[in-house]
């Protein structure tokens, strides 16, 4: 459902995104993570025509993202990063708004709003005004309107970032619900958890390229199903390793408090480029 | 062609306030009137008419200028760089036209509420113009012309301050000198040539010559359509290159 080949966009002369490739099969949760500053959210204005990409191409449900842009738009969804809500209307208008925009007949408008509301908790707050929405809620109707006109595939860009754990968790309840409807998602996240409890597949990205790109327990175990780390003292770098009990002994030898753990994906972060994700 | 929702939503916002898009389409054109119409004014005659039937054209061509210019340029420069709504749009299969034509719309639905809230003022004043159809098709084309001219300037602003410096520069020199409060040919050379560059000095011609039963100018005319098509282009390649 996506495809990209040496996506890659400059401004100027700072490479955003360089040379990028992957593919995002059909129900597919795939995750671009990286610290910001990476190139997701570039990525991601590329693939939802936002942006001209400067080399490579982009194929979204089977559509050049460059010369099919009208068609691309049909089949996507998109939940961006900023809360870009007309805040004036209500929670039904904000929908009803993007079902027209989407030429959706009034009929099909209608019950939608009513099914998407009812989705994401919102049923009774269809004729409050998005002013007066927390944070998380103006977030799950972001999550609806990006779904109303039922796109074969969508976008989200950093869905739970500045909400609560609780909101959290509520975002990643829908995104698992979506996911088993056979959505096809990009998600971008720079939350270590978000992406392994969501993604079926992660590209990490730093400083514009993919890294890395695999299943998350894939990615774990290519540096060490286990992590070694010595509390307190941040100079004795991570070691990771296949075993629980090869990590204790070589633990011992160090002389401090150790922790081992299971490896996480800030690990792999950590053991390609020395820098942790999460500033 | 996919422009209505983009009305639509516009039409709705000025429904859910409106005292607030009344007020704010009253409050510039009615003090013109109040200040140079029926204070600075009174009294005053031109060409054998009194001062007040003289400026009232212009006025309305001013405020179709203003309420189709301003509330478009504005809004929809704050959806492009503050709030975001806009890219809801550009990622939806809209077409840069339909937004350009959905907007210049709005600016068309503004521009001619003002001028007729300001003809019923004008009314209320014993001010009797001839308002025939000619006179209303000229009021529309100057609101499209400055609707469209609000979406381009709105789109080609990269920043709040940029916005303002079109209003310092274009839309406020354009109100006080394009011929709304005296007739342009009272100016010396070059001044009466660069305000005839001016759209505005157009409309206020047009409607003048409409309003008192005389010819309108074949010039003006192509003048003003030829800028409503020119902004409309440009407003619509705008949108696109964003």
């Amino acid at each position: 459902m996506i495809e990209t080949t040496n996506l890659t966009k400059y401004f100027g002369p700072l490479g955003a995104v360089q040379s990028v490739s992957f593919t995002a099969g059909k129900g597919e949760v795939f995750g671009l993570l990286g610290p910001n500053g990476a190139g997701k959210t570039t990525t991601i204005r590329m693939l939802t025509t936002l942006l001209s990409p400067t080399s490579g191409n982009a194929f979204v449900a089977g559509y050049d993202v460059l010369f099919d842009q009208l068609r691309v738009r049909r089949s996507i969804g998109v939940v961006p990063q900023m809360l870009n809500l007309d805040i004036d209307l209500t929670c039904a208008e904000n929908l009803e708004y993007h079902g027209r925009l989407h030429k959706m007949p009034p009929a099909d408008r209608k019950a939608r709003i009513e099914e998407l509301l009812q989705f994401v908790g919102l049923w009774e707050k269809k004729g409050t005004p998005v002013e007066h929405l927390s944070g998380g809620m103006r977030r799950r109707l972001l999550i609806a309107r990006g779904l109303m006109h039922r796109p074969a595939v969508v976008f989200m860009d950093e869905p739970t970032v500045g909400l609560d754990p609780q909101a959290r968790r509520l975002i990643w309840g829908l995104i698992d619900e979506l996911k088993r409807s056979g959505i096809t998602i990009l998600l971008t996240t720079h939350y270590i958890e978000e992406a392994e409890a969501l993604c079926d597949r992660v590209a990490i990205m730093r400083q514009g390229k993919i890294i890395a790109l695999d299943t998350p327990a894939a990615l774990k175990q290519s540096v060490g199903k286990f992590s070694l780390e010595c509390i307190g003292n941040h100079e004795v770098p991570r070691k990771f390793f296949r075993t629980r009990e090869e990590a204790i002994d070589a633990g011992r030898a160090v002389g401090c408090d150790l922790l081992v753990r299971e490896s996480t994906l800030e690990d792999v972060f950590i053991s390609l480029t020395g820098e942790r994700i999460e500033g | 062609m996919n422009f209505y929702p983009i009305f639509w939503k516009e039409m709705l916002l000025i429904r859910k306030k409106p005292w607030r898009f009344l007020a704010s389409s009253l409050v510039m054109p009615v003090l013109y009137l109040v200040t140079f119409g029926w204070g600075l004014g009174r009294g005053m005659n031109v060409s054998g008419g009194r001062y007040l039937e003289f400026v009232l054209p212009g006025i309305l061509a001013l405020s179709a200028m203003n309420n189709s210019f301003g509330p478009v340029s504005t809004s929809l420069n704050i959806s492009k760089l503050y709030t975001k709504t806009l890219e809801e749009v550009l990622v939806s299969p809209v077409s840069p036209w339909d937004i350009a034509l959905g907007r210049t719309l709005t600016g068309l639905v503004r521009g001619m509420f003002s001028a007729f809230m300001l003809m019923l003022v004008g009314l209320a004043s014993g001010v009797h113009l001839r308002y025939s159809p000619g006179f209303f098709i000229v009021l529309v084309l100057t609101a499209v012309c400055f609707g469209a001219a609000g979406v381009a300037a709105a789109m080609l602003a990269r920043t709040h301050e940029d916005m303002a410096n079109f209003n310092s520069f274009f839309i406020i020199p354009m109100s006080f000198l394009a011929g709304t409060f005296f007739s342009p040919d009272r100016l010396p050379e070059p001044f009466m040539s660069l305000v005839l560059v001016y759209p505005l000095t157009h409309a206020s011609l047009l409607l003048r010559a409409l309003a008192s039963g005389g010819n309108p100018s074949t010039g003006s005319v192509f003048v003003l359509g030829a800028y409503t098509v020119m902004f409309f282009y440009l407003a619509g390649r705008l949108v696109r290159r964003s």
